[in-house]
């Protein structure tokens, strides 16, 4: 990605080997964007706020018509698009879904985002959902299976992915690898690229008592493309200690405005979504937050951002 | 450990936590399983609460969410799509014997179910009343022809007052003056951005049900005539192409839009 000759001290630190065989996205512009929300959809064609992208749930979308597609079809022509699963369970001890890819596949033709992202989570079992984003070992055996899951992403969709690193409450015996350098491997074997969540890095760090500048700085920071901030709820484990909850309902903590800037620091602007699923505010609130996201990046080096298309107005 | 037990731990609270789950400071990881149950059932029961807010006024939201944390439980959902969620939510009501006090309160969680069908169906253009006036003027068999419902289209036929008491909880009409026991049926339809519900005479919801089941013309309009006899079709015609509920009026072997 071009951003990345902002930092060549990254690049030469961790080089992660270039991987032909997966058409990189076209990348989402190097700016703040929102999640879109049906409670949010006329005024954001009637006010047409400065944002730079909008973030939607891929599984929102999957139904026959609407006014979902409605709406998003006449959004995406104003503005990029970033295609977020929550379902696809890459870490699923089963297969993929092939119906699931396809319905995937049909969206992204519709809308060609600039970017398709998913988690590093498994989200149901035998048939059933469980609409949660639930944890895996980093075991060498979880490793190939998810490697295998992403490589398939890949060639069924034809385009590069980003893994979204998962906030976790419990850790497993049978792990023999950390976090990061579990995702690492996964991105060194896949060409899958980061989809850097700094809220998730606070929480799981906060909940397994790990430096998260430390974490940060162990993952291949040249393959992120994209970056997620929210709000966490707190809680306490059974002995009193912290445990935080990815709640998205909250505005974005000052701990993690502060990982933010630390990242930045680090990768140069990036395209930064400021997500909300509970309590959704106004949309006004939201382009606030957005526009605090945009005030911390710093300059770009140069002037032209990632993608190559990301204004079709 | 495998995912089939995580699973089934997580629907299942009074399951043990399962072997193999470690926190970085030795405490016992059943409190940090929670974090995940919770968030299953109180993320599923949210959806259910999506798609039933009337339902829920009707109970109350402490009975309704007891109720639903019950159903998400037994039927948790077999598709990654939420919108989706839901199908078994009103016979579940039926069968839930703490909300027997309520004899309306599964049609009226067949109604919200019907409206969220509705809001994600497949889009189509409806049949506007010269092009059926047209169709039927053509000199064909009328008794054969075909009329296609919008695809957004359903019937709630209900021994209860279901569409007063839904309406009255989005402001129109007053809930005291619905008598729950009069017997309504509705029609649900999205001919455009906006579902409309609307109150079906009873011969023409039989009309309307024999329409989505294949019947002609003729055939409808006799299955209605049975069920009402004040059943009036040109009323039931103009009732259903004046809110798009048509879509197509087709003679066997032409097709006339």
């Amino acid at each position: 990605m071009s951003t990345l000759s902002t930092v060549p001290g990254l690049r030469a630190k961790r080089a992660v080997p270039a991987v032909p065989r997966v058409r990189r996205g076209v990348g989402l512009p190097l700016r703040a964007g929102v999640g879109l929300k049906p409670e949010h959809f006329r005024d954001v064609l009637e006010t047409r706020p400065d944002i730079g992208f909008f973030e939607v749930h891929a599984e929102n979308c999957m139904v026959d018509g609407g006014p979902f597609h409605h709406f998003l079809g006449r959004i995406r022509e104003l503005y990029p698009l970033s295609l977020h699963g929550v379902g696809l369970s890459i870490g699923a001890e089963e297969p993929l879904d092939e119906a699931h890819l396809d319905r995937l596949a049909a969206l992204i033709k519709r809308y060609q985002p600039a970017s398709f992202s998913e988690h590093l989570a498994w989200s149901g079992h035998g048939g059933v959902f469980l609409n949660d984003l639930l944890p895996v070992p980093y075991d060498r055996a979880t490793l190939d299976r998810v490697c295998d899951h992403v490589d398939r992403v890949h060639e069924r969709l034809q385009r590069q992915m980003l893994l979204e690193n998962p906030s976790t409450y419990l850790e497993f015996e049978v792990s023999t690898m950390d976090e990061a350098a579990f995702i690492t491997e996964v991105i060194r074997r896949t060409g899958c690229g980061l989809l850097l969540d700094v809220n998730n890095v606070h929480v799981s760090c906060t909940n397994h008592s790990r430096d998260a500048l430390v974490y940060i700085s162990s993952l291949p920071l040249n393959t992120v493309g994209e970056i997620h901030l929210a709000g966490f709820a707190t809680d306490r484990d059974a002995a009193g200690a912290p445990l935080l909850i990815d709640s998205h309902g909250s505005p974005v903590d000052e701990a993690v405005w502060d990982l933010y800037a630390a990242v930045l620091a680090g990768t140069g602007p990036m395209p930064t979504l400021l997500e909300r699923d509970n309590d959704v505010p106004s949309l006004a609130t939201l382009l606030d937050e957005a526009r605090r996201a945009e005030e911390l990046m710093p300059a770009p080096a140069e002037a032209e951002p990632c993608g190559i298309c990301w204004s079709r107005s | 450990m495998t995912q089939a037990t995580f699973a089934a731990a997580l629907l299942a609270p009074d399951l043990p936590c399962p072997a193999g789950l470690r926190a970085w400071n030795g405490s016992d990881p059943t409190a940090r399983l929670a974090v995940y149950r919770n968030n299953v059932v109180s993320s599923l029961i949210d959806a259910v609460a999506d798609t039933f807010p009337v339902t829920q006024e009707l109970v109350g939201e402490e009975f309704f969410r007891a109720m639903a944390s019950v159903f998400v439980r037994q039927h948790p959902p077999r598709c990654r799509v939420l919108a989706h969620y839901g199908a078994e939510f009103a016979d579940f009501v039926d069968g839930f014997t703490p909300a027997r006090a309520v004899p309306y309160l599964a049609d009226v969680a067949r109604l919200e179910r019907a409206r969220v069908l509705a809001y994600h169906a497949a889009d189509a253009d409806p049949l506007t009343a010269e092009r059926l006036v047209s169709a039927m003027a053509s000199g064909k068999d009328l008794g054969a022809l075909q009329l296609t419902c919008h695809p957004s289209t359903s019937v709630v036929v209900s021994e209860h007052a279901v569409v007063s008491l839904w309406a009255a909880h989005q402001g129109h009409g007053d809930l005291s003056a619905v008598d729950p026991a009069l017997p309504e049926s509705a029609l649900v339809v999205r001919p455009g951005l906006d579902v409309l519900v609307l109150r079906l005479p009873p011969g023409a919801a039989r009309f309307v049900i024999a329409l989505q089941a294949g019947a002609g013309l003729a055939n409808a309009a006799a299955l209605a005539a049975g069920a009402a006899a004040d059943f009036d079709l040109p009323s039931a015609l103009a009732l259903l192409t004046g809110h798009g509920a048509l879509i197509t009026a087709q003679f066997p072997g032409s097709r006339i839009q």
